[in-house]
């Protein structure tokens, strides 16, 4: 009688609770592990960024190359603290979901869709062996086709010159606007300039960037068939390199250095 | 059941039955992820375990499963499963698992799982129905190894990221076949596999379905009456 509304109701709920278990189990059990594994991978992308990446050396002891400090937006400052958050744990992206310790950017600002932005930011320094500044690396959002894009740029010591892209999470279609985490592509960034006259100039252009001409070095080569993810790219440099960005910080980082 | 049979069951679905080649299951991931034969492997220990223990599983409570809500009754168990196998990944081989991204997850809806569960699972007993499971696991594997090896090499260069053929790009000898690191190229070559089996095999070959009837023949206009 395996088919008496009594049993079939008994059965299904007794394999969705013995399944619930397994499954809630393994997850809960794994998750540490799993946190771990996204935290390294963020951190792997940071180490690329600034080009120190060995894979063979623990990340934990390569990341302690990066001295992180946390930026007020509002003042361009550089914070050693922040209320009771620790410097090694705070997630810039998380608090801007925050309303407490984010505001709402004006839509007309808001050119990379960044919707909220949280008040305090997280940038790490690279500092040679004399703790001279070599590199700044400097977490950046912004929307392209089908989401946001989140990454890294670092720029050297002059505070003008790009060192290196990474993306680190996009929903970009593979093939086309994916491409943004082709080496090739990224490669192309080394040594492009952002400023000029104060200007953020940095731009992802249609089609190849002529050499001839007097902007080359502010331009980078679209990627072909996906024009809006490029133009995302740029809007999202104008705005984290822009008066509501980095622009500040940078400068006191002049003034200090 | 004698051991002979025992083999025989996990032999059939290597070749002989291979879920893939002969009855086109489970053909969108040999399509997906053979381009890197190191995720591959990981997308083939994936399945084969999910479809070994669903089967497993299901078999041990077949007896107890109410016909009308059986495949429901399957489909979380497979769910479950590869749910399992999933935060598994993700806690031990993190990049593959971005790699292989949504494909571990479709192993739910890989016809082969649903299949061995309603065709054999449901009627025979657990050891066998482990076997059986076992057994189709690895036949898929077969294939979707082969068709990874071919399409790394030729289409990279590379296997499991080891350079074996230099390419010209990198400074070798070797100019990529970019075609076999698209999709498609697995469908050309998992037709070419069916080919070459069924030649060998040739009771695999299906009896047409219908028959091409010859040439019409063209009108002879030089008899054609005038109709004036």
């Amino acid at each position: 009688m395996n088919d008496s509304v009594l049993k079939t109701l008994t059965v299904s709920f007794l394999v969705c609770l013995f399944c619930s278990l397994v499954v809630s189990y393994a997850a809960v059990s794994l998750r540490d592990m799993q946190n771990l594994n996204k935290l390294n991978d963020q951190r792997i992308k940071i180490l690329k960024t600034a080009a120190i990446y060995n894979p063979d050396e623990s990340i934990e002891s390569q990341f302690t190359r990066l001295t992180p400090k946390f930026v007020d937006f509002s003042t361009g400052d550089l914070l050693d603290e922040y209320g009771e958050y620790d410097l090694d744990t705070y997630d810039p992206v998380y608090f801007s979901k925050q309303p407490e310790h984010s505001t709402p950017i004006p839509a007309s600002k808001d050119i990379a869709i960044v919707k909220n932005q949280e008040n305090i930011g997280k940038i790490y320094l690279l500092k040679d062996s004399y703790s001279n500044l070599e590199k700044i690396i400097l977490p950046i959002r912004g929307y392209g086709l089908w989401g946001t894009l989140f990454g890294y740029i670092a720029i050297d010591k002059d505070l003008n010159t790009i060192k290196g892209l990474e993306f680190y999470a996009h929903k970009e279609t593979p093939g086309l606007g994916a491409e943004v985490d082709n080496p090739k592509w990224k490669a192309l960034w080394d040594g492009k300039s952002i400023y000029k006259n104060g200007e953020v100039e940095i731009e992802v252009i249609k089609g190849k960037v002529d050499p001839a001409n007097q902007m080359a070095s502010y331009q980078v080569d679209g990627l072909s068939g996906a024009t809006l993810t490029s133009r995302g790219v740029t809007n999202m440099l104008v705005y984290w390199f822009g008066e509501s960005g980095y622009k500040e910080t940078l400068k006191n980082i002049n003034y200090d250095s | 059941m004698t051991v002979k049979q025992y083999k025989e069951i996990l032999a059939k679905p290597l070749l002989e039955e291979n879920p893939i080649t002969l009855q086109i299951l489970g053909i969108c991931s040999a399509l997906a992820v053979t381009s890197n034969l190191s995720v591959t492997l990981v997308m083939c220990v994936a399945l084969t375990s999910v479809v070994s223990f669903s089967n497993l599983f299901i078999s041990i409570i077949r007896n107890y499963i109410p016909s009308s809500v059986r495949i429901i009754v399957q489909m979380t168990i497979i769910a479950s499963l590869v749910i399992v196998v999933d935060e598994l990944l993700k806690a031990y081989d993190y990049e593959t698992s971005k790699k292989l991204s949504v494909f571990v997850g479709l192993i739910i809806t890989n016809c082969i799982v649903m299949g061995r569960a309603e065709a054999f699972a449901m009627k025979e007993k657990p050891f066998v129905s482990f076997l059986d499971g076992l057994g189709n696991g690895l036949g898929y594997s077969i294939i979707l190894i082969a068709v990874a090896v071919v399409r790394e090499l030729f289409g990279a260069g590379t296997l499991m990221g080891y350079e074996i053929l230099p390419l010209v790009s990198n400074g070798g000898w070797y100019p990529a076949n970019n075609l076999l690191l698209l999709p498609p190229s697995s469908f050309i070559l998992i037709g070419l596999m069916i080919w070459g089996i069924r030649a060998y095999k040739t009771d695999q070959i299906e009896p047409n379905e219908y028959k091409l009837s010859g040439h019409a023949t063209a009108p002879d206009l030089s008899k054609r009456e005038l109709n004036v």
